[in-house]
């Protein structure tokens, strides 16, 4: 089975190097994804050996993903895992989170820092938060995920194939995907990660806008109830 | 504000809004977009629905009337609303001039604009 590796990545010079080394030990290929950085992310990564795909101008996080999705259904990967290129995520841990989608047991596992432990400590608002959007999930899909807006998920080529092509929610792709692909019957388990707290202190997931994130979250997930079912029949 | 502006108002603005959530779904009009506009339609409603509010603000901005009120804060939402585009079409305008470069500079590179690279 092929594994593909992406990391989107924002002006992470100083820490998308050691991501990708170390990632590049679990997987075939690393691609990095740069997202209109400008500083030297895309000369550091392929100096560690990633595949760069340098975006000209900065589309946002979840257009920058959805550029590795493409890539990894185009080159025909048989699997993929997304982590970020800021050190959050330990590339140590991708073998445990690919693991059931290997095995056949689930389409898309979802890393959650809750499952796993880690330093991971986010502000209080944004736990209320997700705890919100974990509830939101669970009303809305009947599935308990401890973790919604966990950016480290390891998934099989049907999910590529599904978040490659079609919609995706460019800005913040968390409870909203996992929402519609439990509605479309795919099969999402967690898997317990270790999780770091941004070195910055900032994470792509987290808002500096955090009202603007939970309005825009709140519309994305009611929008993803109302379209018609594209639902897979298994 | 009579009761039949009133209910005028709240069906015009509540229609709006199922207008622009049935674009967002239909995927005619992106999310990020549409929400200026839903908070506009949801302002009104509110405006529309509370006399009191209606009554403060009349007050508040030395309006003739609440009825003047109402359509007048729906006129400055949409003036909001067309800078915030205004402001987003030259942030794309920028953004298509870089892809464009990029393009020429691709082509030239491996000499698909009809010019060998020398």
């Amino acid at each position: 089975m092929s594994v593909l590796a992406i990391v989107p990545a924002y002006n992470e010079a100083s820490r998308v190097e050691g991501v990708v080394l170390r990632a590049r030990k679990h997987v075939e290929e690393v691609a990095v994804i740069d997202d209109g950085s400008t500083d030297e992310t895309a000369s550091m990564a392929r100096k560690a050996g990633a595949t760069v795909l340098r975006l000209p101008i900065n589309l946002g996080y979840g257009a920058a993903l959805q550029t590795g999705y493409l890539y990894a259904a185009k080159e025909g990967f048989d699997a993929l895992v997304q982590l970020d290129a800021d050190g959050q995520h330990d590339p140590m841990e991708i073998p445990g989170l690919l693991e059931p989608v290997i095995e056949g047991e689930c389409d898309l596992a979802l890393g959650s820092r809750f499952l796993g432990g880690g330093t991971w400590r986010g502000a209080a608002l944004r736990r209320v938060g997700m705890r919100f959007f974990s509830m939101l999930v669970k009303l809305l899909a009947g599935q308990v995920i401890t973790d919604p807006t966990s950016g480290f998920q390891a998934m099989n080529r049907k999910v590529i194939e599904r978040l490659a092509g079609g919609a995706y929610p460019e800005d913040f792709p968390d409870a909203d995907v996992l929402v519609m692909l439990l509605r479309e019957r795919f099969r999402v388990q967690e898997v317990g990660v270790v999780m770091r707290s941004s070195p910055t202190g900032k994470s792509m997931h987290s808002g500096i806008r955090p009202i603007y994130y939970v309005v825009k979250m709140l519309l994305s997930i009611f929008v993803v109830i109302l379209r018609r079912s594209e639902r897979r029949t298994r | 504000m009579t009761p039949r502006q009133r209910v005028f108002a709240v069906i015009v603005a509540v229609s709006l809004m199922v207008l622009i959530i049935d674009l967002v779904r239909r995927r005619k009009l992106k999310e990020e977009l549409s929400i200026l506009w839903l908070l506009t339609g949801f302002g009104v409603v509110v405006l529309s629905a509370s006399y009191r509010l209606q009554l403060w603000l009349t007050h508040l901005i030395g309006a003739a009337s609440s009825s003047t009120t109402v359509f007048g804060f729906a006129f400055l939402f949409l003036i909001l609303i067309s800078l915030h585009y205004s402001v987003r079409l030259s942030v794309m305008a920028d953004q298509i001039k870089t892809l464009s470069q990029e393009l020429a500079l691709m082509k030239a590179k491996h000499g698909e604009d009809g010019h060998s690279e020398g």
